[in-house]
């Protein structure tokens, strides 16, 4: 259950945050606002506030969702992938803004048309240059994932809870557990992204440090 | 002789500052102009305003007379005619040597990917780059990179190829290869404008030297009348200090 929550929230997350980032860099002055407006909304609301509205707002009308558990699912989704959305608008924005400005006019002097210097330049530089700060942004939403039991999503921390409920006594055993099995879940990739990819970033010419 | 470049009366100016005030000149089939001057002068303003780059305050860009400047015209169309080569060679870092060069015979000429590929690799070997074909520009050298940014142009087989300053960011022994590279393609009957203050490349190849300064052309001239009789004060003074600088202009790359 972590991991779907953590994966659809990341896919979704990396949808619309690629979106508002070509909103941003590229978008007419009003798409502009809006997406710049989304992302301070969402950097400047705890996880835990939005987790509530989502919920209650979900809750309130859930006969489409189907069930109480699908609603609940669907807040828990909804809150970290659109607050997701606003970091990762911000690392691919800034990603998209650091593809040097030489290799787009040298683009465009050959004829290519905004569109395809977008598509065929830019764009693969970009989602590597975003690769690092990707691994990241999945640590955190695996590990914030876990603030989801909060509305009663029966996550990994959440079934923990029914355990220790039940044994107090083992509270501290099964909560590092659980600290063990986050961390499982996070290093593969985090060391991935740290060394690999540094690695493969400058062959690219793309930095990446020594 | 067939026009191939009409510049007609530029003007550009960034903010209060005239960059160019009424330059206008032809280039003809096969003819390599070379364009100098002091820094400031306006000469890479004057090579991005042909291709649009920069589009020009005032005046017109003629390309086999077609406008170019022209709200109207097709500017993608139009500028995959007109090759270009930086100064910082401008490489695409994500991609091989060889997807660098076919990259625009693919997306812009249309073509598919094998004949794209012959294409490119011809231009490679051209450059005598066919031997990297599969590095990535970070891998190479400046005057690597630079040789490949030329079979990139030439790749498209433009119209005609500006050339903006294309050895100065070279170390000083990695000038000549790029220079033999350029003359190559000039003596096959490359049209040409290069920005450059390599005395002895223009002395061997070009047909007409153009000097500015301050955004005006000062003085043009075969390159025998710039280095036995040059007219304007600014022009001598000029050429003294290349001189002092690199030496006499003679021509120190071999023709093969």
């Amino acid at each position: 259950m972590t991991l779907a929550l953590t994966l659809l929230s990341l896919a979704i997350g990396f949808v619309v945050g690629i979106l508002l980032a070509f909103m941003r860099v590229y978008g007419p002055i009003e798409l502009q606002l809006i997406a710049n407006g989304y992302e301070k909304i969402f950097r400047g609301i705890p996880l835990l506030v939005l987790l509530f509205i989502f919920g209650a707002a979900l809750l309130s009308s859930f006969m489409w969702v189907g069930s109480l558990f699908g609603a609940l699912f669907l807040a828990g989704v909804l809150a970290l992938a659109l607050r997701s959305a606003a970091y990762q608008s911000e690392l691919f924005r800034g990603s998209i803004m650091s593809v040097d400005t030489g290799q787009i006019m040298a683009a465009r002097s050959m004829g290519m048309t905004e569109m395809q210097a977008t598509r065929h330049i830019v764009l693969p530089q970009a989602l590597r240059l975003s690769l690092p700060g990707w691994t990241n942004e999945y640590a955190v939403v695996i590990k914030d994932s876990s603030l989801v039991s909060a509305i009663g999503v029966s996550e990994i921390l959440y079934n923990a809870s029914a355990f220790f409920i039940t044994y107090p006594a083992l509270f501290l055993g099964i909560i590092l557990v659980v600290a063990i099995i986050y961390f499982i879940f996070t290093y593969p990739v985090t060391k991935y992204g740290g060394e690999s990819m540094k690695k493969r970033l400058r062959q690219h010419g793309l930095g990446g440090g020594q | 002789m067939t026009k191939v470049i009409e510049v007609r009366d530029i003007w550009q100016s960034y903010d209060d500052l005239e960059v160019l005030k009424g330059i206008s000149f032809d280039v003809n089939e096969g003819e390599v102009k070379v364009v100098f001057g002091p820094s400031g002068s306006g000469k890479s303003t004057l090579l991005r305003v042909i291709n649009m780059l920069t589009p020009p305050d005032r005046g017109e860009v003629l390309l086999r007379g077609e406008s170019i400047t022209d709200p109207n015209a097709n500017l993608s169309k139009l500028r995959a005619r007109i090759g270009f080569v930086f100064q910082n060679f401008n490489l695409f870092a994500h991609l091989r040597a060889i997807d660098n060069v076919s990259i625009g015979p693919r997306l812009v000429l249309g073509l598919d990917k094998e004949e794209a590929h012959e294409i490119a690799f011809q231009a490679l070997e051209k450059v005598r780059m066919n031997d990297w074909s599969h590095h990535y520009p970070a891998e190479l050298s400046g005057g690597q990179q630079q040789r490949i940014g030329i079979a990139r142009s030439i790749a498209m087989s433009p119209d005609v190829i500006l050339f903006d300053e294309p050895t100065s960011a070279l170390d000083p022994e990695l000038i000549g290869e790029v220079l033999q590279v350029m003359l190559d393609i000039a003596k096959e009957g490359t049209t040409m404008i290069v920005v450059t203050h390599e005395m002895g490349f223009a002395r061997a190849v070009s047909d007409e030297m153009i000097f500015m300064d301050h955004g005006v052309i000062v003085e043009t001239g075969t390159p025998q009348h710039f280095f036995q009789n040059p007219q304007s004060e600014r022009a001598i003074d000029f050429l003294h200090k290349l001189e002092v600088l690199y030496g006499q202009a003679e021509a120190e790359i071999e023709l093969e």
